[in-house]
């Protein structure tokens, strides 16, 4: 497992920080917010991302991807971060592509697996009930009858919610509430009559949702994996995810630094540059090392993924943590550093430390991850 | 590959055919070889194992074959100390000759220097200490005192250090003195190689808040010490001096690297503060190691990355600048978890009433106090990262 890059990543790594620099600015989240965007990323961005192949990047080639794997994806979605960029890469490129390829059933990948590569499908993971990610709490139930199920609860922070063409729907099959059993997946239709959705709108100006589902009628084919069984699939799709966004916020995190040092070197007071001061300097030193520590982990977690090694569960626990708690501090520190203009909309520093705080929440916070972590470490 | 493969099937040969059974065991900080004029043995297996390992130039794996080293590759050497830990094997030698002095006589010495100096290293048969700070001079490391005087032949040296690690065993000391005191401060500085034997050099043991003394104070009262034995030019020491400040601060980062350590937070919080269903019962200090571990882990994976690049002979940047300061603050935090988890039983001195291990785990949570502080503080480490890695200005 190397924590170097290969000539490929590397390729993929330039191509992706090009596309973004220049297509994708913060300019451009600035635009999808203030002209209440209808569908919160672009569509004509997207096709270009799915021609440059990134959507298949977990796809196996003989569905019409490259299986080029999550070191290749968390290259694209450092860049991402670098800009803000919205679009659908975490909830249709990482979970969907994750939840259809560990999943998936040959008539599922056939029906989906072209469309998500061709960036014409947008999925979206339906699971959170709370406002604290807690994979198994799930009250949502699926009940069966005449041959099928039906559908019935509400999900809240659906990521891309609002504009999926398909919902990765997480329900109760069985079991009370908090179990770990009896979890269903289930691929239902965005427009599926019973779907009500309601767009959320995040202090990062990105994409989520609140879906109800109101009798939800779903043929016996709409199963992915399992009944029953859904919360082994769902983990090892929710570490794809938490990894990919990981590096997301690694790309945020290098970005929102590198701003600050430069604001660090150009701003004036007392007759010399702020970056003189040493109560500045330490602490952006400090930020140096946890940015340096969190490429580590996030490189170690993705090609962990891509090995299938024993240790990727906690790497991802590792790299999450520690992306969170470096774009909290990095995000913040931001602000600080940048003083008045710093808490202004105009500047772009604050972007950074909005986003932060939301992609904290994804999936998981440090908390929940230390303690994961500790778990699977056997304490 | 196809070499390095057949090279790691040789080395492993060799370590298991080598290597005694009793160095294969974790080590003590008493039974570290320290090597020197007066070596000190526990076992007769411990001279075993260092000549072998010298007789390879193993325990100098890089250094040239014709200084003694082992002549091996980056890549090679990483192969062996891969080898060396799979196997559990004890590294044979420590000295500040090997992790200090010798990088420095290869890239700055002469050749008589080197001949002179190095094969003894590799051999472990002189014990070098080092001669920086003074009191008067730490942080600011330049501002040294320690004079040098050249007359014909010789150097006459009088002055003062300080925080001498190991000085009262040592048999030489590679020193920062001052060759010209009516210049800029970093202008005017030596590195100048004393042997400790000299008449008029005296080391005094200094007590640590550990308990232990392994520091001095080191006095030079007109010793005598040969010209030839300054280290590249007169006054241009000041840039050797700052190299193997690199190498130390490399060598003290790796701090915490013990191969696979008995006592870990996580086990003596499990022990001394409580288990439910397997787990540490406390979720507060439950939280606190796996913060800690967390950071840790993601600190080798850094230092495992660096080595990477430096495999694939990709220049390392900046990354090397942060691994003194976070290596040793980790380490700092370790104790500090070890100490607060085991609670009373954390904080006892000496006596039957106490398991020896949390004895032990205490003297070293004192010890690892030192760890910012010596070689460079963690505030100058911060210094160092802001302006030569971020460009921050003075
Ligand atoms: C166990 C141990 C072993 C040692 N072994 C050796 C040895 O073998 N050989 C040797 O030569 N030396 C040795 N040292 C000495 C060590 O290198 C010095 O202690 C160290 O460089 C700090 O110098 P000082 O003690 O004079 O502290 P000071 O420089 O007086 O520092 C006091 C405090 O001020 C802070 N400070 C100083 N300057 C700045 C600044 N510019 N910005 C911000 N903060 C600053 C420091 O970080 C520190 O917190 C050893 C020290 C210890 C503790």
């Amino acid at each position: 497992m190397a924590l170097t890059l290969s000539a490929d990543a590397r390729m993929v790594r330039d191509t992706a920080m090009d596309f973004f620099r220049e297509k994708s600015p913060v300019t451009e989240l600035r635009r999808l917010r203030d002209t209440n965007d209808a569908d919160g990323f672009s569509r004509r961005l997207w096709r270009e991302m799915a021609e440059l192949g990134w959507t298949g990047f977990l796809v196996p080639e003989e569905h019409g991807g490259s299986g080029f794997g999550m070191v290749g994806l968390a290259q694209v979605m450092e860049a991402a971060g670098r800009t803000l960029a919205a679009s659908p890469l975490l909830g249709t490129a990482l979970i969907g592509a994750s939840a259809l390829d560990l999943a998936g059933n040959a008539e599922q990948k056939d029906a989906h697996l072209p469309g998500l590569v061709a960036g014409e499908t947008v999925f979206a993971l339906a699971l959170e009930e709370g406002p604290h990610h807690a994979p198994h709490r799930i009250a949502t139930a699926a009940r069966q009858e005449d041959g099928g199920w039906v559908l019935s609860g509400e999900k809240r922070f659906v990521l891309d919610g609002h504009v999926a063409d398909v919902l990765i729907v997480a329900a109760r099959t069985s079991g009370a509430a908090t179990d770990r059993a009896g979890v269903t997946l289930f691929l239902a239709p965005g427009d599926a009559p019973g779907v009500a959705c309601t767009r959320s709108i995040m202090a990062d100006s990105r994409n989520a949702a609140r879906i109800r589902f109101d009798a939800v009628r779903l043929g016996p084919e709409a199963v992915l994996g399992r009944v029953d069984a859904g919360a082994d699939v769902l983990e090892a799709v929710l570490d794809r995810a938490r990894a990919g966004l990981a590096a997301e916020m690694l790309g945020s995190a290098e970005e929102c630094f590198e701003r600050t040092v430069q604001y660090l070197k150009d701003r004036r007071q007392f007759g010399v540059p702020i970056g003189s001061f040493q109560a500045l300097k330490h602490r952006a030193a400090r930020m140096f090392c946890e940015l340096e520590t969190t490429r580590s982990a996030v490189l170690a977690a993705n090609a962990a993924l891509d090995a299938r090694a024993n240790d990727a569960a906690a790497l991802v626990s590792l790299a999450k943590a520690k992306a969170n708690e470096t774009l909290h501090l990095v995000g913040n520190e931001g602000v600080q550093m940048h003083g008045g203009i710093g808490m202004t909309d105009e500047h772009e520093i604050g972007f950074f430390m909005k986003r932060a705080r939301v992609a904290e929440a994804t999936f998981g916070t440090a908390a929940f991850h230390r303690d994961r972590y500790a778990a699977l470490n056997g304490y | 590959m196809a070499d390095l493969d057949r090279f790691r099937a040789e080395t492993r040969a060799w370590l298991e055919a080598n290597c005694p059974a009793s160095m294969r065991t974790p080590m003590p900080d008493e039974e570290i070889v320290w090597g020197g004029r007066k070596p000190v043995f526990q076992h007769p297996d411990q001279k075993l194992w260092l000549d072998r390992m010298a007789a390879k130039g193993w325990t100098a794996p890089t250094w040239p074959a014709r200084y003694g080293g082992g002549g091996l590759t980056e890549p090679e050497a990483a192969v062996l100390e891969e080898e060396m830990r799979a196997l559990g094997c004890r590294p044979p030698l420590r000295s500040f000759g090997l992790t200090m002095l010798g990088p420095v006589l290869l890239e700055y010495g002469n050749e008589e220097q080197r001949q002179e100096h190095l094969p003894k290293i590799v051999r472990g048969e002189i014990r070098w200490c080092q001669g920086y700070s003074e009191p008067g001079a730490g942080s600011d490391l330049a501002g040294l005192q320690t004079r040098a005087v050249l007359q014909g032949e010789h150097y006459l040296v009088n002055g003062h250090k300080i925080w001498t690690s190991y000085a009262h065993y040592a048999d030489w000391i590679f020193a920062l003195v001052r060759t010209d005191p009516t210049v800029r401060k970093h202008d005017g500085i030596s590195f100048l190689l004393i042997d400790m034997a000299s008449p008029g050099v005296r080391a005094r043991p200094i007590r640590l808040i550990s308990g232990a003394s392994v520091f001095c104070e080191t006095f030079f009262e007109n010793v005598q010490v040969p010209a030839a034995n300054l280290v590249g030019e007169p006054n241009k020491g000041w840039t050797i001096a700052k190299r193997l400040l690199e190498h130390e601060r490399k060598s003290i980062g790796g701090i915490g690297d013990r191969a696979k350590p008995t006592r870990t937070p996580e086990s003596v919080a499990k022990e001394l503060a409580g288990e439910a269903d397997g787990r540490i019962a406390d979720p507060v200090l439950r939280d606190a190691v796996a913060r800690f571990n967390i950071d840790n882990a993601a600190f080798q994976l850094t230092r495992r990355r660096a080595q990477e690049m430096a495999e694939a002979g990709e220049p390392p940047g900046p990354l090397s600048a942060m691994f003194k300061y976070y290596g040793t603050e980790l380490n700092k935090r370790r104790y500090e978890l070890m100490v607060g988890a085991a609670g009373t039983e954390g904080l006892g001195w000496e006596g039957e009433d106490f398991d020896p291990a949390a004895l032990k785990t205490t003297r070293e949570w004192l010890r690892s106090k030192a760890n910012s502080i010596e070689g460079g503080t963690s505030e100058v480490q911060l210094n160092i990262i802001a302006k030569r890695v971020l460009g921050l200005p003075d």
